[in-house]
């Protein structure tokens, strides 16, 4: 379906006011995405509620509470394409809850788009925006400085933000090309999918155009192969009696027939026999494939385990350190057990200690005795079982887990591994 | 002879789903409506298994008031892939007193549809129902989790869903408790379509345009049947039509058209400027009616 398009995953996030479901509104209609039922349905709502303007926020705002309140409750994913690419946005609310959305939102991102409104310029808010794509290691950060109609489209104020902004870059682990800033307004639609002429000082691409040069492989990483079985695959019948496929999905890097692998946690070896989607056999298959694969040997292989190259073992540890962003109310204090959910595998955690909680704006940390809502915090934790992980910085994919409450059974944290 | 398998990412993340199904629960079922959404998860489905079959049953809620070429359909994919179909009916919730049937102009079996299905997952205790509701398809379903836990009443509270962090899926529930699972959560309208055509998936013939004996009400295009409740004044005309989503007579309208091909269809989807659910009547109930129903365990 998609094959010939390009699938873009963005995160949105921005303070409360700063216009950010105006911004998304508007991609939707310069896209031409809203159809002629949700545009009648924003002019008569702009009407009722007698503004002389389209009021874009309203294509996404859903809930009856949200509408009520005039807020966004949670996570609402957003999807519009165009000639070239299907773009998925996650839109995060700005208020209370940011931390917790921002990183739900963010999680399946890579790129975010920070929304800054030029009146106030880099605000606490936009620390913490940034530092937690700096956490997650989105791929790409764009920086819209938006409401330039409302400081007459002046560049000094632009660069000003733009100055101040360069400053938290310098403190992350982001190189300048991963950054873009671009001067908007999002309810005139200056700069969004047609180059403003009240901004001819910008020479960049609009926000759209940008969005579209950006290319997956390069927002993807690319590191080692991680295959963690999800299902093992035994038909049972008679044209496939004796066959027993190792299902699951491939991370990280690319698998090829013939590969020398290693299960784990048992170590055994074996090599690739076949490489299977669907009714096809394939010779080798790339990361992102849900795929089955079979092997060599006769080998003792569970849901849980995982099959990495024999050359590129991961970590087998029962005590991990990892940077938590906790998203419950209940906090997480020394002492508390949870079920550890490391991609798919399960084994329990405790906590044996919490070393401190991070301030999420660059400026450091603090000792601390507990996690609340939306802290972030460094743990340490003593699991039942050794889990095989790699850190999330050499490997998005195996080095981050959940955490799931014995009680409620609710996800309750996110760990990045040290 | 050497062959590179290149991932579709959403299908690939639509059978990483569904494996997660499979290996955390333990009695799924697949909600099979015949609409064409509910005919991709059955094909991702096989893909997500194969060669193993699809270790689910599919269970249809028939309101009585279904297409007969979407019945005949889904009969015969039941037959040609060896699935197990379970059928609950909503005449029978009727004739038990549960629900009452609505009278008058917009008359419909559509929400009572909601007791039948709760029944149904109290009857088998299925603990994880699979549906192919879409994200795009509606602002409420924008804000749906791709496992989303519904309580022993089947409710859904939108303030207090789990965060879903990657793509690390959390099943873990209560007793009495259900999940609700939407694979294809991340597909627009265009992506299925396009999908089967690529794939080449069968789809009942009234997705395709065709005669029919059609009124007019409210700019809306609606069968012309005994199921169909229509007032003396409404004139029936026979034209062209097709449908583009598949539920209920009573609750889809038709949409006018020529395209009687796959790839008119995806054309005339690709252009279109009137929204899938707009032509479900259903929704036109008021502003928020996907979600009032949603919250007492609708699809």
């Amino acid at each position: 379906m998609t094959h010939n398009r390009k699938l873009i995953k963005i995160a949105t996030a921005g303070s409360v006011d700063d216009g950010k479901s105006t911004l998304i509104g508007r991609l939707l209609y310069d896209t031409k995405s809203l159809t002629t039922d949700k545009l009648e349905a924003i002019e008569k709502t702009s009407r009722q509620r007698g503004f002389d303007y389209l009021d874009f926020s309203l294509a996404t705002d859903g809930l009856i509470a949200e509408r009520e309140q005039g807020i966004t409750i949670d996570v609402a994913h957003i999807y519009f394409n165009t000639a070239k690419t299907n773009f998925v946005i996650a839109d995060t609310p700005g208020h209370v809850e940011y931390t917790r959305n921002m990183v739900t939102g963010a999680s399946t991102s890579q790129v975010a788009i920070i929304l800054i409104d030029a009146r106030k310029g880099v605000i606490e808010q936009t620390n913490r925006h940034f530092f937690i794509s700096n956490l997650l290691r989105l791929g790409h950060v764009v920086v819209a400085v938006n409401k330039m109609d409302l400081v007459n489209y002046d560049e000094d104020i632009f660069l000003k933000i733009k100055a101040d902004f360069e400053v938290l870059v310098e403190k992350s682990d982001f190189k300048t090309d991963q950054i873009t800033f671009i001067p908007i307004s999002a309810l005139k639609g200056e700069n969004i999918a047609k180059h403003s002429e009240l901004m001819p000082w910008y020479v960049g691409n609009t926000l759209l155009d940008h969005l579209e040069v950006l290319e997956p492989s390069d927002l993807h990483e690319s590191t080692v192969a991680r295959f963690p079985i999800q299902y093992v695959t035994r038909p049972r019948t008679e044209a496939f009696h004796d066959f027993r496929g190792f299902s699951g999905k491939l991370y990280g890097g690319s698998l090829k027939v013939g590969d020398e692998v290693t299960v784990l946690p048992s170590f055994t070896e074996s090599k690739i026999k076949t490489i299977h989607f669907f009714d096809q056999e394939y010779s080798e298959a790339l990361p992102g494939a849900s795929i089955t694969i079979t092997l060599e040997n006769e080998v003792n292989i569970s849901r849980g385990d995982m099959l990495v190259k024999s050359s590129e073992l991961p970590k087998s540890e029962k005590q991990i350190t990892a940077t938590i962003c906790q998203v419950n109310s209940k906090p997480l204090k020394v002492g508390d057990k949870y079920t550890l959910q490391h991609g798919i595998n399960r084994v329990l955690a405790k906590v044996e200690s919490i070393e401190s909680v991070i301030h999420t704006d660059f400026s450091g940390e603090v000792p601390a005795s507990q996690l609340k809502l939306n802290d972030i915090g460094k743990v340490n934790f003593r699991l039942s079982k050794p889990i095989h992980f790699d850190t999330y910085h050499d490997n998005k994919s195996n080095g981050r887990f959940i955490l799931i409450d014995e009680g409620s059974y609710d996800t309750v944290g996110v760990g990045f591994i040290d | 002879m050497s062959n590179l398998l290149i991932p579709n990412p959403k299908e690939a993340e639509s059978i990483h789903i569904l494996r997660e199904v499979a290996a955390q629960f333990e009695r799924p079922v697949l909600l099979f409506s015949g609409g064409k959404d509910s005919i991709t998860l059955v094909r991702l489905a096989q893909k997500a298994f194969y060669p193993a079959r699809i270790p689910f049953p599919l269970l249809h809620i028939d309101t009585g008031h279904n297409f007969p070429e979407t019945i005949e359909f889904r009969d015969q994919l039941v037959a040609e892939l060896g699935l197990e179909l379970i059928v609950r009916n909503v005449q029978d919730s009727i004739n038990q007193g549960k629900v009452t049937e609505e009278r008058g102009r917009y008359a419909s079996r559509n929400t009572l549809q909601t007791t039948t299905l709760l029944d149904a997952i109290e009857e088998f205790k299925f603990d994880a129902c699979i549906g192919g509701a879409r994200r795009d398809e509606e602002k409420a379903r924008a804000k749906e989790r791709v496992f989303s836990v519904r309580d022993d009443f089947g409710q859904w509270d939108e303030k207090n869903q789990r965060p879903e962090l990657f793509d690390m899926l959390n099943g873990r529930i209560h007793q009495g408790q259900n999940v609700r699972v939407f694979p294809i959560s991340n597909w627009t309208e265009l992506d299925v379509w396009e999908y089967i055509k690529t794939e080449n998936i069968a789809i009942p013939s009234i997705y395709f345009a065709h005669k029919r004996e059609v009124f007019f009400r409210d700019g809306m295009v609606w069968t012309a049947n005994e199921h169909v409740y229509r007032e003396s004044h409404e004139e029936v005309f026979e034209k062209m039509v097709r449908f583009r989503t598949v539920g209920d007579m009573t609750c889809t309208a038709a949409v006018l058209s020529d395209a009687d091909t796959l790839d008119a269809v995806v054309a005339e989807i690709r252009d279109s400027t009137i929204s899938e659910r707009g032509a479900r009547i259903d929704d036109k109930r008021s502003e928020a009616a996907m979600e009032s129903r949603k919250k007492v365990g609708y699809f």
